[in-house]
């Protein structure tokens, strides 16, 4: 009796994560003039594919940007998180845990706020409109939650091991190649999936920072939408298929994604 | 230090004499609103070969990521060639007070564009002397739509006067129309509101209002409040989370019986119902403002310090020409600005509203740009939402003064 | 000590490229909020614009000006909406996390559709939740399917508001509040024997809780009341939310409730506690850290939401206005950045009320450590 409930609970749930989802689908599939509120749960028929096509081409040429981005800013982040929580976890010096606070502080600044000041920063550096310029604004502002997630990781790593090492002969660096990153698979994990995401699906800074050549494909979702008269099937399928790598990067690393998680924010 | 200038002139003339160079165009529009710029840069690269056209659109309703993304980068130095923008006060009060855009006077001169447009017109984009846009297309936004069937199975015509609607309104709710009168979102209820503002005020008070002459306060103005409750009696309750298409959408399906917006609904209605215009549905001047037409204007202007001027300024030539209006107008559902453009290019609602631009007085939109510099209307959204909260017009009216000085309306002046 | 100079000097980038791009920006962004930008729109977007030193006056207006009703909303909704927020995805992720935690099958499918939503953008769940959420579509429509007759749950269209209060009042509340929360840090602080701490702490409460009952009461900060309250609108956008970050929490308490040794567990079995009993005083406590972990991520997401408010209701909806979305709107579509810049300093001053407190705890444990 208690399983059949549980399950039922479960099943409740799963549907109710998987509703919207549903929507998203079953309207990328209709025609634009069949989109309409009072028949929003009807099935196509028969299903229109052309949104999906439509949509890639307009990706297509923007998707190139969005991988680059994405993968070479995911990969700065963390190795640049790796070593700050490296720092911070096992050589701890006078105003370390200030600097980490005042680091994990600045989480927090809306990115409406800064829009202009990066903007102009960025361009007397000569970094505007560059693909790299907008990996450099992605990973200093990833810097906070990706030193965050290796610092707790780190710091359950006992120091006894640290120590081993260092009897040994290793130094600072010896050490994080000897001892720590062999252990930080599921940090990587972690913060991949996490920084993945994000900057995937930012748009903000993508539209500002960017000019077309080096856009990613969150500014050809909105183009998607169009202006004035939205056809919705369009938006709906480049959803979709924005969606896939994330999503992808789910299901392939989400057993990883556990144990990091297990390790990392046990002690908060 | 010499021998710069000198590469640096080489280059220069040597760009100048190939014709060549790039043009930055930044707009909103993509979707549907895509075909008809990419039309009109297909003609121009024929008109100058060696030019590489950059189209920046930056998509978002009603340009709210453009504007961002414009004002970031002329706050940072690096404008576009040329953008589009809404013609009159949304251009003046924001771009050409601070003295970032160049008086185009003497290209309409050239150009013959004071005989070509109408006066109403380049009265609405002047400002100090000067003449600060090219109008590409026109929109009205004072239109009221149904379906001719739908009304005659009701057995009502379309109202003249916001009492006929009232009383129309009135006589489909016992029919069991529950909603006559077809409501969207919050920038729909403005839309709304501006059509019956200048039924109740007439033409001369609706520009008086702008000029600084006429007090939000008066009585009059608080009337358009008072009617415009009243109107908001016999629209749907769920309007805050339609949009305005969702709103065209309940006319189309019977469930209301009109809808009052802009004449891009003609293009929604047309191009993607798949309606015939005239036949399928229909369209009247919005009740009390027979003969006055609210336009609203995309416009190009040239920023100082744009990279390819002789570029843009040609893009502006074009953008201003018979050939480029009624290349563009037919694709986008608008109609030209200019008097002599082409009728039998577009359909019968660009027809009967090129007509109406002919021969109507002409008043500038509220909401999209012509009359108030953004600073109001960026807050005259909280005003509507106070009125929408209240149902108060004394409210909303003292809000709306109170909004109008902060931000100086009026005082910037003709 | 070659090493610990390395270790500082790794470092130093990241605090330099902190240092520069947030508190420079903040410092700018803090310098423009005490002029006037935006206010003369001659100077708005001029190249070089020349502003006026205006001190407080943007904050002033703010928080008394009669236009800047809709801010005043803003920080309302956004108080409520990071409250739900913040109770609903830990609590839902609790949930699903120990109902998959204790299923024997279909592990990996409930987890990859539980945390799916992750992955979309804020934009496209705005937007699918708003149709839902609309009264004459989606969710409400979802039982003729079935035959049934249909929901009429308002949505987004609903303009009403619960646990009103007046804006005047509001200094009152919350020196009722502070002083409150300073009885019970007091009080704490008796307990674990710091008699200074304790003393400060019942002091000050005191202090504070007199001023409210003489002063606080007459305090007019607007000369008119104004309402404000929880609108019910915010219900559908906490919704969307919520929807789209349970599947983090869940998997944030899965991954500590397989962190929890089972001996511990089965001790606690042997010693005779119910279920509930172990989960109350077991399982939860232990669960504490995550929670705290999850807390500010999902507050730092709460406190920025602008894309998920602006795909369900647009910029101009005042029901489900937040901080954000009003900043965006006064700086650009209204030009008055200093104002904008204003309310980003406001932000950050209401989160650093939350969690400087929480970091000086954090750091004070270490050191004691």
């Amino acid at each position: 009796m208690g399983r059949a409930l549980l399950y039922g609970f479960l099943l409740l749930m799963a549907g109710f994560f998987l509703l919207p989802v549903y929507l998203v689908v079953l309207t990328a599939l209709k025609e634009p003039a069949r989109i309409t509120l009072e028949t929003v749960w009807q099935w196509p028929h028969p299903p229109y594919w052309e949104s999906f096509r439509t949509a890639w081409e307009a990706f297509r040429p923007k998707f190139q940007n969005s991988v680059v981005l994405a993968v070479s800013a995911t990969l700065l982040s963390a190795l640049v998180g790796s070593l700050n929580g490296y720092v911070l976890a096992k050589w701890p010096f006078r105003g370390s845990g200030l600097l980490f606070a005042l680091i994990l502080f600045g989480m927090f600044i809306p990115y409406q706020s800064i829009l202009i000041p990066l903007f102009q920063f960025m361009k007397s550096i000569g970094l505007y409109g560059s693909l790299f310029g907008l990996v450099l604004v992605h990973v200093i502002y990833g810097i906070p939650i990706v030193t965050l997630i290796f610092r707790n990781y780190y710091s359950e790593i006992p120091d006894e091991l640290v120590e081993a090492a260092r009897i040994d002969g290793a130094g600072f660096f010896g050490i994080f190649r000897h001892v720590i990153l062999p252990l930080s698979v599921p940090a990587f994990v972690v913060v991949a999936i996490w920084q993945f995401t994000q900057i995937w699906n930012e748009f903000l800074f993508a539209v500002t920072l960017t000019r077309p050549e080096s856009q990613p494909i969150t500014v050809a979702l909105a183009q998607l939408a169009g202006g004035e008269a939205v056809k919705w099937n369009l938006p709906m399928a480049g959803a979709i298929l924005a969606a896939l790598p994330t999503l992808l990067v789910y299901i392939l690393l989400g057993r990883y994604f556990l144990r990091g998680l297990l390790a990392g924010s046990v002690k908060g | 230090m010499r021998k710069w200038l000198l590469a640096i002139g080489m280059v220069l003339g040597l760009s100048a004499l190939a014709q060549g160079g790039k043009l930055e165009i930044f707009s909103w529009w993509a979707g549907d609103e895509g075909p008809a710029l990419e039309a009109l840069i297909r003609l121009y690269k024929q008109k100058y070969p060696g030019v590489e056209v950059i189209n920046a659109t930056v998509t978002g309703g009603a340009g709210v990521n453009a504007r961002a993304v414009l004002k970031t980068r002329m706050l940072g130095g690096d404008p576009p060639d040329t953008f589009q923008v809404h013609a009159g006060m949304e251009l003046i009060g924001t771009w050409v007070v601070a003295n970032r855009m160049e008086d185009l006077s003497a290209l309409f001169r050239q150009e013959g564009w004071l005989q070509a447009f109408p006066k109403g017109l380049i009265d609405l984009i002047s400002y100090k002397g000067g003449i600060w846009s090219v109008p590409v297309n026109i929109h009205r936004s004072n239109v009221m739509w149904y379906l001719p069937a739908k009304l005659k199975e009701w057995g009502v015509n379309p109202p003249r006067t916001w009492d006929e609607f009232l009383a129309t309104c009135q006589t489909l709710k016992q029919k069991g129309l529950e909603a006559p009168l077809a409501l969207g979102e919050n920038w729909t209820q403005q839309h709304l509101w501006e059509s019956v503002a200048l039924a109740v005020l007439g033409p001369d008070d609706w520009n008086n209002l702008w000029n600084g002459k006429l007090k939000f306060t008066d009585p009059k103005a608080v009337r358009a409040w008072e009617v415009f409750g009243r109107v908001l009696d016999c629209a749907n309750k769920d309007a805050a989370g339609l949009s305005w298409q969702q709103a065209v959408d309940r006319v189309v399906q019977g469930k209301a019986a009109f809808n009052v917006m802009g004449d891009w609904a003609a293009g929604y209605m047309t191009t993607t119902l798949k309606l015939k215009p005239g036949t399928d549905f229909a369209w009247a001047p919005s009740p009390g403002t027979q003969g006055v037409f609210m336009m609203l204007s995309d416009s190009f202007g040239l920023p100082k310090g744009a990279k390819n001027r002789q570029n843009a300024i040609n893009w502006l030539r074009l953008v201003g020409s018979k050939e480029g209006q009624d290349t563009f107008n037919p694709l986008k559902g608008s109609i030209a600005a200019r008097l002599d453009s082409d009728p039998s290019k577009y359909n019968a609602y660009g027809q009967s509203a090129m007509k109406d631009w002919r021969s109507n007085r002409i008043v500038g939109s509220l909401v999209h740009g012509a009359v108030a510099p953004e600073s109001f209307m960026s807050q005259f959204g909280t005003v509507m939402e106070i009125f929408l909260q209240t149902r108060n017009p004394q409210a909303a009216a003292n809000a709306a003064q109170a909004i109008a000085d902060q931000v100086g309306l009026g005082r910037l002046g003709q | 000590m070659r090493d610990r100079i390395l270790a500082f000097l790794v470092l130093l980038p990241s605090v330099l490229a902190v240092g520069v791009f947030v508190y420079g920006f903040i410092g700018q962004n803090l310098w423009v909020s005490l002029t006037d930008w935006g206010k003369d729109p001659a100077q708005a977007l001029a190249l070089r614009p020349e502003l006026r030193f205006v001190g407080l006056e943007n904050y002033r207006e703010l928080f008394t000006g009669f236009v800047d009703v809709r801010f005043r909303q803003s920080v309302v909704n956004l108080i409520f909406f990071t409250l739900f927020f913040m109770a609903g995805s830990l609590g839902l992720g609790l949930l699903l996390a120990l109902a998959v935690d204790k299923a024997p099958r279909g592990e990996g499918f409930f987890r990859t559709v539980f945390l799916f939503p992750m992955a979309l953008s804020f934009v496209v769940t705005g937007t699918i939740w708003r149709w839902l959420l609309q009264p004459q579509g989606g969710v409400n429509v979802l039982p003729t399917l079935f035959g049934l007759p249909p929901l009429s749950f308002p949505g987004l269209a609903t303009r009403e508001q619960v646990l009103v209060f007046d804006w005047n009042r509001l200094p009152f509340y919350t020196a009722l509040v502070v002083g409150l929360v300073l009885l019970y840090v007091a009080y704490a602080a008796y307990r674990e024997g710091e008699r200074r701490r304790a003393l400060w702490g019942l002091a000050s409460a005191g202090v504070l809780l007199l001023w409210a009952f003489a002063f606080g009461r007459g305090l007019r900060l607007l000369p008119y009341p104004e309402v404000h309250g929880f609108s019910l609108a915010l219900v559908g956008v906490i919704l969307a939310a919520v929807w789209q970050m349970s599947g983090y929490t869940m998997a944030l308490y899965l991954a500590g409730l397989r962190g929890i040794p089972v001996e511990v567990l089965e001790a606690a079995r042997v010693d005779g506690a119910s279920e509930w009993q172990l989960f109350r005083r077991v399982i939860f406590p232990m669960l504490a850290p995550i929670t705290l972990s999850a807390m500010i991520v999902l507050g730092h997401i709460a406190l920025k939401i602008f894309d998920l408010v602006f795909a369900m209701a647009g910029l101009d909806y005042a029901p489900t206005d937040v901080p954000a979305i009003y900043m965006y709107l006064l700086a650009f579509r209204g030009n008055q950045f200093a104002k904008g810049a204003a309310i980003g300093i406001l932000l950050l001053l209401l989160v650093a009320v939350v969690v400087v407190p929480y970091l000086a705890t954090q750091l004070r444990k270490e050191v004691r450590r």
